[in-house]
């Protein structure tokens, strides 16, 4: 098992180093340092003089991929994209255009994201599946017809619209709900009903429709009419048999982004101000400040590989026919 | 009164009626077995009885009584309190029927009386694990189902039906899915059991030999319809078996004793059941069939004690009978040129196991050396996963041989690369088990055919024409066959065009593997003439894969058994089959039924 | 006057592909099981219905790209580029207000100090310049105004419905090789085997109700309102049309030739290729989208910035804006029709048919080609049709985040973007965002709608089994 752990964490290495490139290209090949100076610097300030010292100051001075001034090995170590990439790997991430450590940013607003995004996850997958399975279990009937067509309509509804409505009818018109912010301790729940409440009825169309999926496709196969050749209640079939087998990829699946939940929801939390990784992420790309974004980038990343082995993982848990060693 | 009386029996799914007025009843203790060809209604008569029919699928004729009660007016909450209790039953499929996720203990738990407590329960499970067979109850409770093999799936599934104590067993080809030494096994496990527990056993299946074997009276179903119901049993019951059909299929089988005699093969397909039938269902491929037949239902004629069949011809046994003189098969001659020389051939692979870097190597194929003639065939006979089709494969250069030599005419070809090995393709062609993946689905048949002439250059455009119609004539399809897709065409003749685009190259050596097990009998006797008749036209070299010992006989000169990536005995057909030595070829023969 | 047609860059791409759509349907006329499968989308009313309502979109996104520009009086051709949608509502977008106005307005939303006939001031809203202006007494007058305008167009709109059901039973009947009336009759209550035209009648009665209610009370007033400054939402909801259109199908077009091509590879030949591939989609997925898509953007912005000369128009930079959302959507979102078609290809591969193939030499861009792109195809359309609203939805998120379209562009995206703030507004602004969502929802609930029924169409899950293939369920048991 450990040794699974390890293989699996050392094949995320080559991953990492292509991101890091991915985002190297984006950021610095097309938009050079010269240039993000000079815009940083404004008009009338830019010589080639004040370039440079911007670009020292900034931990920019430094060629992207190859160094020409130093030989061997150097050339290639004595770069940017190392500095950058090395630093990444240990977890710095540097400064933001405006100075502020982005480590600490992290560390402070990965809270509140949490704080919608987990209970989002957890209600989500909830409503999803009772859902689902409340189709499943009139299925034959006009209400699973209702009911599919309501999933459709429902995913067919931006998600945009559920945040303004909500917005506009429970927080504006009804008053029962602040429209944004976010407070701490207890007083952080009536921030946080409103968009989870939002994005779980956001979710819950395209939620519920794969499911839905999911479990028919259980339904369909034989082991469920030997159940029911034994005699069981439909709901017994349903509860005891289908459920299980159903959730192992519904959890399997829904595992890859446990570790993303703390990287939060860009457009929720911009929409709610709430002060978390989401609304970071938003408005560094608004500001354009590129050392932010590449950071979350590659947090981003290596949350979703940490996702991928939880997945990996949970199968042991819940499948027992997978073992890994 | 019957413990089951089925009367009239009407099933429909959308515009199909699977199931169109089935009657017959089982008493208690008794076997009855209805034997059919695929899509005759078999399986849909006994989900009809469990009203367990796919989704769309309802009950619009006749009634079900079992011990008194009519099932059709029970309200669903009875009906499911007789489910398992009253009568229970076993699928074909022992891989999938089991819930993968849960232990074999609990599932076979669900199916007890329920209120028991859970130490009677849990004893209740170990004796019924025990009763089945299945070594150290205790343990193998809490295993899953993929931890056992497919014969101790199968008898989990015994011991799941006989948890509820029911007095009617179905057993839906309990066996069709397993390897043939386990199957007289769990025939055996479920004929002690019925008697045993007294028992009504309603036994579904394709196989004649099963039927024979196990049923006390049999019921043959056609297109939907029971067209003959005959006392069976050792005593050679189905002999006396009247309907043309019948008949049919019981010389269509190749057996042990009438090996050398050509099969009897039913053209055409069985009728699509969409449709309203005036007369009798059989009389577009009845040999015997005249003007009333195709007008009126034939009636149910009474021709013995238990024995009824509906026929329009009950009154003239000397009409069935004639012509049924067997035929004998005129086998080729092998010839002395060697077409395949196959040398200590292995074939291995990597696997990786969960381990760091860890790999495992399974030898598929462990060292296997034979020769074959122009004219001849090489019956290579084994289970599943013995590795059969792996070496078919090697010898085709379709997998990379491990070791060893594969000759094709003359020439060495192991481990030449693609290009070089081009040349020598078409002196091996083959044709697979599975006649719906060995076609594909989006080429016309005719592109199909020609394929391999265009890729290795066989004849010119106009030719490539020639060659293919005379092959469609030779096998026995409509020329307009060119212009369709495979969708269009039944398994048995998918299988033929199969053999069409192997031999439109002008193989010298045809590999066949499994060619007929995907098949009905009546249709598997048609491939196995046609393959016949080509070896001897054509002097092909035929290596003839299968687990089928009695199908051997018939095609076969020499076998080869073969038995974990090794060939454990070969020898003259004859000689096999009569005086088998290595005690696995022994038990293969002896569970021919 | 005279015209100069324009080819954008999107433009070409649009006919490009309505171009191959009509090569793939002569392709599915000559394959019968394809044919067959069409013909099952069609034949149920949802599928019908939900074709209808996307062939209006797309009618309206294809007439939106027919782009020109005009020669002005001095002889020259004028800067601005139009289309040929716009030409057909000219009057819509020529009746401009100076800011605010509810929809069949006749009064601007803001009040303002108006100068009284008698001299002095009242601080009233004003009349529209357009909205209403032929009215003599707003007041006393309005209500019925509305419901002639709208009536006289449904009732325009019901006559057209008669002459389509007309054309179309005469059309039918000539395929059907019966009479008119004959004809009319089996629209009515159509044989077993027909497709579901009834559905389509229905459809298209309701549409042009409508429309033609619509089309009636535009002739007077802004039936959807106007938007800050003044102009017509409907024109704006409209012209969004293409917009989302474009996004949704250019930017498959760009995804298809990677997906197919790489996930094709690295299933059949596996070894270092798929490796390579799937090293290649995994690194891709992993880096968060929105954020992949916002950083490319972002340079695609800077790019266009440095080299502003080279657009001789607005449109033109709009356009090249929208062309790279396209490619840069399209080509970070390869991977999972990659993936799904690697996994198809595993599987294909191991077919009997593809090792006859081989067993008869056939080399291996030979069987991709003949044996495994023909059997995943229906794997590689589903996958189009259900990725088209999730497209269109983007859109909107994407141009909230500040990094869709160009902001000059209409799209329904920059419409919520530009109005969500105006909801704090009293009395509330909320029809330009009701206009943008209910526009997206009518085209995105027909895509999925659609997308669902061609998926039970061409899924080979929802079909038939085989009776006599047993293997065909047993496998499946290694996850």
């Amino acid at each position: 098992m450990i040794r699974y752990v390890l293989r699996r964490l050392l094949y995320a290495v080559p991953i990492l180093i292509g991101v890091n490139l991915i985002t190297f290209f984006l950021f610095f090949v097309v938009n050079t340092p010269d240039n993000m100076a000079r815009i940083h610097l404004g008009v009338k300030h830019v010589t080639p003089a004040a370039i440079a010292q911007w670009k020292a100051e900034h931990g920019y001075d430094k060629p992207l991929f190859v160094n020409p001034e130093q030989s061997g090995l150097k050339a290639v170590t004595d770069t940017l994209f190392m500095d950058r990439s090395l630093k990444l790997f240990s977890f710095d991430f540097g400064k933001a255009d405006d100075g502020r450590d982005i480590a600490r940013d992290i560390r402070t607003r990965m809270w509140p994201s949490l704080a919608i995004a987990l209970p989002v996850f957890v209600i989500g997958l909830m409503v999803n599946v009772t859902a689902a399975l409340l189709v499943i279990f009139y299925r034959g009937t006009r209400l699973e017809y209702v009911g599919v067509t309501g999933f459709i309509a429902l995913m067919s509804i931006s998600s945009l619209f559920f945040i303004i409505a909500g917005q506009y009818v429970i927080a504006r018109l009804w008053q029962w709900l602040p429209i944004s912010g976010f407070g701490g301790g207890i007083d952080a729940i009536k921030f946080i009903l409103l968009p989870v409440l939002v994005s779980v009825a956001a979710g819950l169309g395209s939620g519920a429709r794969w499911y839905r999926t999911i479990f028919i496709e259980e339904i369909g196969k034989d082991y469920v009419r030997t159940a029911r050749a034994k005699g069981l209640s439909e709901l017994r079939v349903l509860f005891r048999h289908v459920l299980k087998n159903g959730m192992i990829p519904i959890l399997t699946g829904a595992v890859v982004v446990l570790p993303l939940l703390f990287t939060g929801s860009l457009v929720t939390e911009s929409f709610f101000g709430i002060p978390g990784l989401g609304s970071y992420t938003i408005d560094a790309i608004r500001a354009q400040d590129f050392a932010i974004v590449q950071s979350m980038v590659f947090l981003g990343s290596a949350l979703y590989i940490l996702g991928l082995l939880l997945t990996d993982l949970s199968y042991t848990l819940v499948d027992p026919r997978v073992k890994l060693s | 009164m019957s413990l089951l009386n089925v009367e009239n029996l009407g099933v429909r799914i959308g515009h199909v009626a699977p199931v169109d007025g089935v009657s017959f009843a089982i008493e208690a203790g008794e076997t009855f077995a209805l034997l059919g060809e695929s899509g005759s209604g078999k399986s849909m008569t006994a989900l009809a009885i469990m009203r367990l029919l796919p989704p769309g699928g309802r009950i619009v004729a006749g009634a079900v009584s079992f011990d008194g009660k009519a099932l059709g007016e029970l309200p669903e909450s009875q009906m499911r309190g007789l489910r398992g209790r009253g009568i229970a039953m076993i699928f074909q499929e022992p891989q999938t029927s089991l819930n993968p996720v849960m232990s074999i203990g609990e599932q076979i738990a669900e199916a007890l009386p329920p209120g028991m407590p859970r130490d009677e329960q849990a004893r209740a499970v170990r004796g019924l694990l025990e009763e089945v067979g299945i070594p150290e109850p205790a343990a193998r409770m809490h295993s899953y189902p993929f931890e056992l093999s497919g014969g101790q799936k199968q008898r989990v599934m015994i011991a799941q039906a006989l948890a509820g104590q029911p007095r009617l067993l179905i057993a839906d080809e309990p066996t069709t899915a397993l390897d043939v030494t386990l199957q007289a096994q769990i025939l055996q496990l479920i004929k002690r059991l019925a008697r045993e527990r007294g028992m009504g056993l309603l036994l579904i299946t394709h196989d004649l030999g099963v039927a024979r074997h196990m049923a006390d009276r049999v019921g043959i179903m056609y297109a939907g319809q029971l067209v003959e119901s005959l006392p069976a049993g050792r005593t050679g019951g189905l002999e006396q078996a009247f309907h043309p059909y019948t008949r049919k299929l019981m010389q269509a089988v190749p057996s042990l004793q009438r090996a050398g005699e050509r099969l009897a093969a039913i053209p055409g397909r069985v009728p699509a059941l969409d449709q309203a039938f005036a007369g009798c269902r059989f009389t577009e491929r009845c040999p015997h069939a005249f003007a009333p037949c195709a007008g009126t239902a034939p009636e149910w004629t009474r021709l013995g004690e238990g024995h009824a069949v509906r026929c329009h011809l009950a009154a003239h046994p000397e009409i069935v009978r004639a012509g049924e003189a067997a035929q004998a098969l005129r086998m080729a001659g092998a010839g002395s040129e060697t077409v395949l020389a196959v040398r200590d051939l292995r074939v291995s692979f990597t696997q990786r196991t969960g381990q760091l870097f860890g790999k495992r190597r399974i030898h598929a194929v462990d060292g296997i050396s034979f020769e074959l003639n122009r004219g001849e065939t090489l019956a290579l006979v084994g289970e599943s996963g013995c590795g059969k089709t792996t070496a078919a494969k090697a010898i085709l250069g379709l997998t990379p041989a491990s070791g060893g030599e594969v000759e094709l005419d003359g020439k060495i070809v192991t481990g030449l690369s693609e290009r070089r090995f081009k040349p020598y393709r078409r002196l091996a062609q083959i044709v697979f088990q599975d006649p719906y993946s060995s076609l594909n689905p989006r080429m016309r048949v005719g592109d199909i055919l020609q394929e391999g002439m265009a890729a290795l250059g066989v004849g010119g455009e106009a030719g490539r024409g020639q060659t293919i119609a005379a092959l469609l004539e030779k096998v026995g399809l409509a020329p307009d066959a060119l212009n369709r897709y495979p969708h269009e065409f039944s398994g048995g003749q998918r299988q033929l065009i199969a053999i069409a685009r192997a031999l439109a190259v002008r193989p010298k050596l045809l590999i066949c593997d499994e060619p007929t097990s995907a098949l009905d009998v009546s249709v598997q006797a048609q491939i196995l003439n046609l393959l016949a008749d080509l070896q001897r036209e054509e002097g092909l070299a035929l290596l003839f894969i299968t687990h089928n010992l009695a199908a051997v006989g018939y095609l076969a000169q020499r076998v080869a058994v073969m038995k974990a990536g090794r060939i454990v005995e070969t020898g003259a057909v004859h000689d096999i089959l009569a005086r088998p030595q290595h005690p696995y070829t022994q038990s293969l023969l002896a569970s021919v039924l | 006057m005279s015209l100069q047609p324009v080819m954008l860059w999107t433009d070409a791409l649009v006919w490009l592909l309505v171009l191959a759509t009509a090569g793939f349907a002569w392709y599915i006329a000559r394959t019968p099981v394809l044919r067959e499968s069409w013909h099952n989308v069609l034949a149920r009313p949802m599928g019908m219905s939900s074709a209808a309502v996307l062939g209006v979109f797309i009618l309206v996104g294809l007439a939106d790209s027919l782009h020109y520009r005009e020669r002005l009086d001095n002889g020259q051709f004028g800067v601005e580029v139009k289309s040929a949608l716009d030409a057909a509502l000219s009057p819509l977008a020529a009746r401009s207000e100076r800011t605010y106005s509810a929809p069949l307005a006749t009064h601007s939303q803001s009040k303002e100090n108006l100068e009284q006939a008698g001299g002095g001031t009242v601080r009233a809203a004003p009349r529209l310049q357009f909205g209403g202006a032929h009215l003599q007494d707003p007041q006393r007058d309005w209500r019925g105004d509305v419901i002639a305008r709208a009536a006289a167009g449904a009732a325009l709109g019901l006559a057209v419905c008669i002459l389509f059901t007309a054309l179309l039973a005469l059309a039918l009947a000539r395929f059907w090789r019966c009479g008119f009336f004959a004809s009319l009759r089996r629209l009515r209550q159509p044989q077993e085997k027909d497709l579901a035209w009834r559905s389509l009648l229905v459809t298209a009665f309701l549409f042009l109700l409508m429309a033609g209610a619509m089309a009636g009370l535009a002739s007077g007033y802004h039936v959807l309102g106007t938007d800050k400054v003044g102009q017509d939402v409907l024109y704006q909801s409209l012209k969004s049309v293409r917009t989302g259109l474009v996004i949704g199908t250019l930017t498959t077009l760009v995804t298809l030739p990677v997906a197919i091509g790489l996930g094709l590879l690295a299933g059949y030949f596996r070894g270092w290729v798929d490796d390579v591939i799937q090293y290649l989609y995994t690194t891709l997925n992993s880096i968060p989208w929105v954020l992949l898509v916002a950083a490319a953007v972002l340079i695609v912005q800077v790019f266009i910035e440095q080299n502003e000369r080279s657009f001789s128009s607005v449109a033109e930079r709009a356009d090249a804006r929208l062309l790279a959302l396209c490619v840069i959507i399209g080509l970070t979102g390869w991977t999972g029709l990659a993936r799904l078609l690697r996994a198809e290809t595993l599987k294909l591969r191991e077919l009997d048919y593809v090792t006859a193939a081989r067993a008869f030499g056939v080399g291996g861009p030979r069987i991709l080609l003949r044996h495994i792109l023909p059997n995943v195809q229906h794997l590689i359309l589903i996958t189009v049709v259900m990725d088209f609203s999730g497209l269109v939805l983007a859109e909107a998120i994407l141009s909230y985040v500040g990094v869709g379209v160009d902001p000059v562009m209409n799209s329904w995206g920059n419409m919520i973007n530009a109005a969500r703030l105006e909801l704090a507004r009293e009395p509330v602004v909320w029809w330009p965002l009701l206009a943008a969502f209910g526009f997206m929802f009518a085209l995105v609930l027909a895509a999925n709608l659609f997308a669902d029924v061609v998926q039970d169409a061409f899924d080979p899950r929802s079909g038939v089994k085989h009776p006599a293939d047993p293997r065909a369920s047993s496998q499946g048991g290694k996850a």
